[in-house]
């Protein structure tokens, strides 16, 4: 059962994926983008991440595309015209990347995985994994953590100074 | 129980994808969407390898993963509106500035 859900949420996914960069609106992209970061959420769910897998939905699928579709609709962007020589040999180059890419992947995979010790402690299966997430965040990982707030906050003061741009500024009205 | 190597071979082949859309498109907007399929399948890959040690340390390298995508969105469609607004194209082979 978790195996064919997986190949189910996997051919979905590389579908999906495969929709995004071959789409010609952006639009209809940023949709098929939504569609393969829920069908991660699934796998995450399958390989026993709860928390990683409602973040991704919230997060992923929720925030972030949001933010993909405000700006693709703010910009009015129409289907993306792509023909003419040049832009048909960089197509050609960029899929031979990808081909050799998965190549080397897959020749490394072939050699086999080297794992280290797994962890003593196994986390508790039963009632998901959202307490020991917390209680990892909180006490071992409270730097990091601490960290990422100072990082959301520059983020978020470093957007709003370069989307209001430097046109109106109440200085130069004076 | 999912075998690890189909987990790797799909962030794979993902991570692929990522890298293909952002070499053969010209859209800013879809480049920058390739590249959060690429942070994605470096996250599958994290999750399963966490999964498979029975460590909970990848699951929450995974969240400051993500914290830095999210951040990494805002601030980079930031700067594509902000280039809308200076070159009116979003498409990146006719931003060539620096080109000379």
């Amino acid at each position: 059962m978790t195996i064919a859900l997986f190949v189910g949420f996997a051919a979905l996914l590389v579908v999906t994926s495969l929709m995004v960069i071959l789409h010609r609106n952006p639009v209809t992209s940023a949709l098929f983008l939504v569609l393969a970061f829920c069908s991660l959420a699934g796998i995450y769910l399958l390989l026993h991440a709860e928390f990683l897998g409602m973040v991704q939905i919230v997060v992923y699928a929720g925030a972030i595309m949001v933010l993909f579709l405000f700006v693709i609709m703010y910009l009015n962007l129409q289907h993306d015209v792509e023909s003419g020589v040049q832009i048909a040999l960089r197509r050609g180059i960029g899929w031979l990347a990808g081909a050799g890419l998965l190549l080397a992947g897959a020749t490394l995979l072939g050699r086999g995985l080297a794992l280290g010790p797994a962890a003593e402690v196994s986390p508790d299966q039963a009632s998901g994994n959202v307490a020991a997430i917390g209680k990892a965040l909180y006490s071992r990982y409270l730097f990091p953590f601490e960290l990422t707030s100072v990082l959301l906050l520059v983020a978020m003061v470093g957007v709003i100074v370069i989307a209001r741009g430097r046109a109106r500024s109440p200085r130069e009205d004076a | 129980m999912i075998p690890l190597n189909w987990l790797v071979a799909l962030s794979a082949i993902v991570f692929t994808i990522g890298v293909v859309g952002v070499l053969v498109r010209r859209n800013a907007l879809v480049i920058f969407m390739s590249v959060e399929l690429m942070l994605n399948a470096a996250n599958l890959a994290f999750v399963a390898f966490a999964n498979h040690m029975k460590s909970l340390d990848g699951q929450i390298f995974v969240f400051f993963v993500m914290t830095v995508a999210a951040a990494e969105v805002a601030i980079g469609l930031a700067i594509i509106v902000h280039l809308f607004r200076l070159r009116e194209t979003v498409f990146v082979d006719e931003i060539h500035l620096l080109k000379g």
